[in-house]
């Protein structure tokens, strides 16, 4: 990319990954009737976030899915201006991790909300929703 | 297990290299690292390289194979190693174990990363991936920066830090390249400059990023018997590794103020040296955003938690203070070719403890000769904590 020194282009490659999700598909159907669901390990009880077909504590392929509260506390944040080349056609957006009531945490956009309002301790509510090109997602909403 | 030292080191110059390709900028530095020890390529049994963008900022999938076809290695052992950022610890690592258990004599790692070939947005898009693609960036377009900028923001609210802080390690770093022959970045510059600088992922700003760097960086191990033998002068020993690592979702992580990864890195560095951290009397740390540099001087134990940025404030951290650290300019300055940093973390190193160090500005006063070297891949995904004496 760099001008002035001599160079030739490589051949270009796009390349598009179909990243499988059949253990974790309730959540990602539950995304788009606006609920979260993750995964609970029924022998020893660890609740996972993200939802896992298999438990890391116990070893234990055993889940069950639950429904997460959607009452979230701000850990920590951040607002991305230089996007990555993908993100490109978004506008600057906030980053969030919140922990829920069940002790797990989440990353997520947090919307809604100025920079200069957002603070650590900050409670929020977390969203399952469907992004305008139908991609299921979730995110953090000021209460 | 055998001792092991430190024989022979090479940096290629840091910058924008898009005067030469991958293997060309590898020669840069195992030609230097070779002429150090004395040796030639027959006699390195084993190389470790450490690249982490082989195949994606740069074309090549298999950068050991031909890096070694380029400078005469083809032929001994050869693997790559991939630990994100500490990809070149990770090759040192690697070495070390091969001749501390009497498997070979002389080995090398040699960290290479050539990342200027595509431009600053994809970098910015193929390291937001090497976190936890499906979990953070797929949806959420996570960047590194975003990732240490989210540290800097909880350290902020725990310990009252400030973007100041942050600033005064940018100073520090650019002042120490500005002496250093082989940083990319050779100019120093004020703490206003860094606090108006362009914000990438807020609170951290440009000049609390390090850069994109593409280099090379070569380190020449081996074993006492061989260290005799070859009549070494002056061999640094690696008196003691650790390693460790977090996991890829950030949000598993039980706190944001420090790097987990790093303090049992460092526990089990400090244990196999028998030293601690007030033993340590120059350290490179991994400063790939200024509030590492904050949590390393406490992950490491240079001070207590909370107290780093009282570390920076009092000037301690630069020589003639406590620990001077990151005094090759850091990779905040020095620049930051990925899987080259580990690899040039011991190189610096090794020139500090033999009082080697260019320019002579920036040699340490040393009286244990003990060094340390702390290289993170990722936010804490992984870390490698190096110990060397003279």
């Amino acid at each position: 990319m760099e001008v002035g020194f001599p160079t030739i282009k490589s051949r270009k490659l796009t390349i598009v990954n179909h990243i499988p999700i059949s253990k974790t598909l309730k959540f990602w159907e539950g995304l788009k009737e606006g609920k979260i669901y993750t995964t609970k390990c029924k022998k020893c009880g660890t609740i996972f976030f993200p939802p896992a077909g298999d438990c890391s504590k116990c070893y234990s392929s055993d889940m069950e899915w639950i429904e997460l509260s959607n009452e979230a506390e701000i850990e920590t944040f951040t607002h991305i201006l230089v996007r990555p080349a993908t993100f490109q056609h978004y506008e600057p957006y906030t980053v969030a991790i919140g922990r829920l009531k069940e002790g797990v945490k989440v990353l997520a956009w947090l919307t809604g909300a100025k920079l200069s309002e957002i603070k650590v301790g900050m409670k929020v509510k977390l969203v399952a929703k469907v992004t305008p090109e139908g991609e299921p997602t979730y995110e953090f909403q000021p209460i | 297990m055998r001792k092991v030292a430190v024989i022979g080191v090479g940096n290629s110059k840091f910058g924008n290299r898009q005067d030469v390709n991958v293997t060309e900028l590898a020669f840069e530095a195992v030609k230097p690292a070779l002429e150090d020890a004395g040796l030639i390529p027959k006699d390195i049994e084993f190389v470790a390289v450490g690249s982490a963008g082989a195949g994606a900022w740069y074309e090549e999938a298999l950068p050991a194979v031909i890096a070694a076809e380029y400078c005469g290695l083809t032929g001994a052992g050869l693997v790559r190693c991939e630990a994100a950022c500490a990809s070149g610890s990770a090759a040192v690592f690697t070495v070390y174990s091969a001749i501390a258990s009497g498997q070979i004599d002389i080995g090398m790692a040699l960290g290479l990363e050539k990342m200027r070939e595509v431009d600053t947005l994809t970098v910015v898009e193929l390291i937001g991936r090497a976190g936890y693609y499906l979990w953070e960036f797929h949806n959420f377009g996570m960047t590194f920066p975003a990732y240490y900028a989210m540290h800097a923001t909880a350290h902020m609210a725990k310990y009252g830090t400030t973007e100041e802080d942050l600033a005064l390690v940018a100073v520090k770093n650019h002042k120490y390249a500005a002496l250093n022959p082989v940083a990319h970045f050779q100019k120093e510059i004020t703490v206003d400059e860094a606090l108006s600088s362009y914000p990438i992922a807020w609170p951290l700003k440009l000049y609390d990023c390090c850069p994109v760097t593409d280099g090379a960086a070569a380190v020449i191990l081996a074993s006492e018997e061989k260290v005799k033998e070859l009549k070494i002068d002056t061999p640094v020993w690696i008196e003691g590794i650790g390693a460790s690592s977090g996991t890829g979702n950030l949000s598993k992580r039980d706190s944001y103020v420090g790097l987990k990864s790093a303090v049992i890195a460092a526990q089990k560095a400090y244990k196999m040296a028998g030293v601690g951290p007030e033993d340590i009397e120059v350290a490179t740390v991994h400063d790939c955003f200024t509030i590492a540099e904050i949590l390393a001087y406490e992950d490491l134990g240079f001070c207590k938690k909370g107290e780093g940025p009282k570390l920076i404030r009092e000037g301690q951290t630069e020589i003639g203070g406590k620990i001077p650290v990151n005094v090759d300019g850091g990779l905040k300055a020095k620049g930051h070719p990925i899987g080259a940093t580990g690899c040039s973390m011991i190189y610096e190193l090794t020139k500090q403890l033999r009082e080697e160090a260019e320019k002579r500005q920036r040699q340490v006063p040393l009286k244990k000769y003990i060094a340390l070297a702390h290289n993170v891949g990722g936010t804490g995904h992984y870390c490698y904590v190096t110990i060397l004496r003279r």
